[in-house]
């Protein structure tokens, strides 16, 4: 921080935080952050879903209170009780979902909330402002459309005209880039760039190496809730960004048995899948999962990963392609049809996917073996219940009663109960996304030492994880995924990290024996 | 206010003392805060709360009049509570009462020639299904295209109501007295009565098996295991293989089943004839009484009993003590409110700390 304070003489600092902690029940979400922006640059803050990007500029932007630490608007100490107080100090901020009013024309919508508008003149002069600014940007937009007529694209120009038109000296862009098209990338960082020149501050989201590069002049990288590295651009290269966003430093020493590999159970041949935008998320993608054997999933996140474990669990619909469990094809299989066949699912979204928080744990926990512990109609609950707690006790779920609310667990018990629930069933092939992420360190090196036990058991294990040290620590094979695409796979015993940084960040590719 | 904030928790563990404890403090309240009006209107409180209680519970007559208007209101509230379980917003159990009584109606009055233990289970049968396939039709749209069921079944209330109307006034109409109801159903298929000299029908045990058959749905089967996990989150529940879609839509068929048996028990226990007025919002309050239920099936018996008492017993107090018939309502509204304000707080801590 000294060197930031001698730079301030030269250039403001236009936002300074300093010590910002903010925890959610069971989450610290930003661990003693500090951040600066100067004025007149393109701040970048990097790092993977879940590190505390956008909680700490809700912070800048008034809709979290933190819990403890500093907010410095050009110098002077401040606390916002809501966005209002950061509007007011030239704060604005574009969210991943737009707060727009479909019903409502975009010169509404850009005045809304504002008090200095009389009523009848107000529109006439919004308008011709509104078109004066949009002009200037570049911002192609009509004034009098309603916004439902407008693409994605313009939606977020209509924000950035808010913000504009309310002389936003700092603008924070929550990953602006996710819903736009390749184009309207371009436009956008065209306009950012015009706005830097005026002397404007921009604080952009992303993780997104390739965009960071591009647009930004100085980047901050957070992982799991702190700040791992400010480092100025052209200081910089993505493969360093790629490496510090997913961490490197190895923590765990796991034994791992020779690998004992047997045929084929998970066989993936071309296939592809949309996000949830319908845009083309997954491509292609071929490999196989053999028993025994573990096969890791690198990547930085948001390239695909997500969208692949749930078409393999039948969540999502391929677009092309197919595959395989244990020779049986089931591209089109429901959920219900692949749990039976006894695959495992750790998902990426424990609380939304993997559990129902509000039934007891006892019912997580038999909530795959229900139709096993039933009689006719009828579910037998002192069975299940029997059931239920040999799981909690083997996995060492921590609870002082198994029919309380599963929300009462801490998210390393979650994980746990997850993790029983889906090996009890000694599955033949496990799907694990995510497994230790925001875990501390002791859930994690429990988890990842129930995976190796379950390769040494035999069983087909895909580990999809955006920890590159937990993907070198398990692997027996790692396949690295960027932009929805396999770009390389290589065997873990003495794999190049450098090598792997650079195909994650998309620099490298492999070609593929196929 | 400076320097306090009031702050609103969800309670992870609700407390069973409170649980029993709010309600009973609720309606007391509400007691208290409805002599204000009642007083306003000439009336002695005390003297209107003993009209009210004596006509609701006092003799032979008003106590079975009030199982009467109890058993509609169970069987409205243990579909929505049953739909509701589920995250199916049905608060269309009107028009599924209206569809199953006029289903049920229309076998009974062609019933003549069946012996009555044949005719009445075919004519439960044929209510249920009524009942169920207008509720099909929500659910279905919902699985399949998205649509908001709270919208559809909120409408297709009015929907049947206007169709049961246009029967009623059209085709059907009683052909004897010229008035827009259904001939009369056969005899065989009149619900007996089991207090005579009373309208204590076997509906009302129909209603109280269906509430049995509720709880031990949500507590001993699997189907209820499913719809509780739906419930709680039916991402989840589909990713771990619940089939969703065709668990709503068959939740949806018996809640509407559910709410038609409510109908054919005003036809075949009540009024013999299928009519335009079958239900005064039997359906509506189904939903009240659901959510002041905790869509729990002791909570759904306890909510209808209570409501028929206000209900049965407001009137008798209007009726001996001259209230104004508008209070009976209001006093109706006051204690619904108060309970509600009180399940808030089984739900969630209130606190007050420093800012």
């Amino acid at each position: 921080m000294i060197e930031v304070a001698a730079d301030a003489q030269t250039q403001p600092n236009v936002i300074e935080m300093r010590g910002i902690v903010k925890t959610f029940p069971g989450v610290v979400a930003n661990d003693h952050v500090d951040f600066s922006l100067q004025k007149g640059e393109i701040h970048a803050l990097l790092g993977e879903n879940g590190a505390g990007k956008s909680t700490l500029m809700n912070v800048l932007y008034g809709l979290y209170r933190p819990d403890s630490g500093e907010i410095r608007v050009n110098g002077t100490a401040v606390t916002f009780d809501s966005p209002r107080d950061a509007i007011a100090l030239k704060i604005g901020m574009i969210h991943q979902h737009f707060m727009l009013v479909q019903a409502m024309s975009v010169t509404d919508n850009v005045i809304l909330g504002l008090h200095t508008q009389g009523v009848l003149i107000g529109e006439k002069t919004a308008e011709n402002k509104i078109t004066e600014l949009a002009e200037r940007y570049g911002l192609k937009v009509d004034p009098k459309n309603f916004i439902w007529q407008l693409s994605v694209g313009e939606q977020q120009r209509v924000e950035i005209l808010k913000a504009l038109y309310r002389e936003a000296n700092v603008l924070i862009l929550d990953e602006p880039t996710a819903v736009l098209t390749p184009p309207e990338t371009r436009d956008l960082f065209t306009i950012l760039r015009k706005m830097r020149s005026e002397g404007r501050s921009i604080v952009y989201i992303s993780h997104k190496l390739e965009e960071v590069m591009n647009v930004s002049d100085s980047i901050t990288v957070l992982r799991a809730g702190k700040v791992v590295a400010n480092v100025k651009k052209a200081k910089t290269s993505k493969a360093e960004l790629a490496r510090l966003m997913v961490g490197r430093e190895v923590i765990f020493r796991l034994s791992k048995t020779e690998a004992k590999i047997g045929t084929p159970v998970l066989e993936v041949e071309r296939l592809s899948a949309s996000n949830d935008m319908k845009m083309p998320a997954l491509r292609n993608v071929s490999f196989a999962v053999r028993e025994g054997e573990i096969l890791g999933i690198a990547g930085v996140s948001g390239n695909g990963q997500r969208e692949l474990a749930e078409v393999l669990v039948g969540l999502r619909r391929a677009t092309g392609g197919r595959f395989a469990i244990g020779g049986q094809e089931v591209t089109t299989a429901t959920p219900r049809t692949i749990v039976d066949m006894n695959v495992g699912f750790i998902p990426e979204d424990r609380v939304g996917l993997g559990l129902v928080m509000g039934l007891p744990i006892l019912s997580n926990a038999i909530m795959k073996r229900y139709r096993d512990l039933s009689k006719g109609l009828l579910l037998d609950y002192s069975v299940a219940s029997d059931y239920a707690g040999g799981l909690i006790k083997e996995f060492d779920v921590k609870t002082p009663n198994m029919r309380y609310p599963t929300k009462t667990l801490s998210g390393g018990n979650l994980q746990r109960l997850i993790l029983a629930r889906e090996l009890a069933r000694e599955p033949r092939l496990l799907i694990a996304a995510q497994p230790t992420r925001g875990l501390d360190v002791g859930a994690t090196e429990y988890i990842r030492s129930k995976i190796l036990e379950q390769r040494s058991l035999g069983r087909a294990i895909l580990l999809i994880s955006e920890d590159l040290d937990e993907i070198l620590s398990l692997s027996d094979r790692i396949a690295v995924i960027y932009e929805g695409e396999i770009v390389g796979v290589v065997p873990a015993e003495g794999a190049n990290v450098e090598e792997i940084g650079l195909m994650m960040a998309g620099s490298k590719r492999m070609e593929l024996a196929s | 206010m400076a320097g306090f904030k009031i702050t609103v928790e969800r309670r992870l563990l609700p407390s069973r003392r409170l649980e029993i404890a709010a309600p009973v403090f609720s309606i007391l309240v509400a007691l208290v805060i409805s002599a204000v009006p009642i007083s306003l209107g000439g009336v002695n409180p005390i003297e209107g709360y003993y009209e009210l209680l004596y006509g609701a519970l006092g003799n032979k007559l008003s106590l079975t009049e009030t199982f009467a208007m109890f058993s509609p209101l169970l069987l409205c509230g243990v579909a929505v509570a049953l739909a509701f379980t589920c995250k199916f917003w049905n608060i269309g159990a009107e028009g599924q009462l209206y569809c199953g009584g006029l289903v049920a109606a229309f076998f009974a009055v062609n019933a003549g020639g069946l012996p009555a233990p044949v005719a009445i289970p075919l004519m439960l049968v044929a209510g249920f299904l009524g009942g169920g396939a207008w509720a099909a039709i929500p659910a279905v749209l919902k699985v399949r295209l998205k649509v908001d069921e709270v919208v559809t079944t909120l409408l297709g209330n009015w929907v049947m109501y206007y169709l049961v109307s246009a029967i009623l006034f059209g085709p059907w109409r009683n052909p004897k007295t010229g008035w827009p109801e259904s001939p009369i159903i056969a005899e065989s298929t009149f619900y007996p009565i089991l207090v005579p000299g009373s309208r204590f029908h076997l509906g009302i045990v129909v209603s109280l098996l269906i509430a049995v058959a509720f709880y031990i749905i949500l507590k001993k089967t699997k189907w209820g295991f499913e719809l509780l996990a739906i419930g709680g989150n039916p991402a989840s529940s589909q990713a771990m293989g619940i089939s969703v879609a065709k668990q709503i839509i068959l939740a949806a068929i018996v809640s509407g089943g559910i709410a038609g048996l409510a109908g054919v028990g005003q036809v075949a226990g009540i009024h013999y004839h299928m009519k335009t007025d079958l239900s005064p919002g039997f359906g509506y309050t189904g939903v009240v009484i659901a959510m002041v239920g905790g869509l729990n099936p002791i909570g759904v018996v306890l909510a209808s009993f209570l409501m028929a008492v206000v209900v049965q017993g407001t009137q008798a107090m209007h009726r001996a003590t001259g209230v104004p018939w508008a209070l009976a309502e209001v006093i109706q509204g006051i204690i619904l409110l108060c309970l509600l304000v009180g399940i808030f707080f089984t739900k969630y801590r209130v606190r007050m700390v420093k800012a």
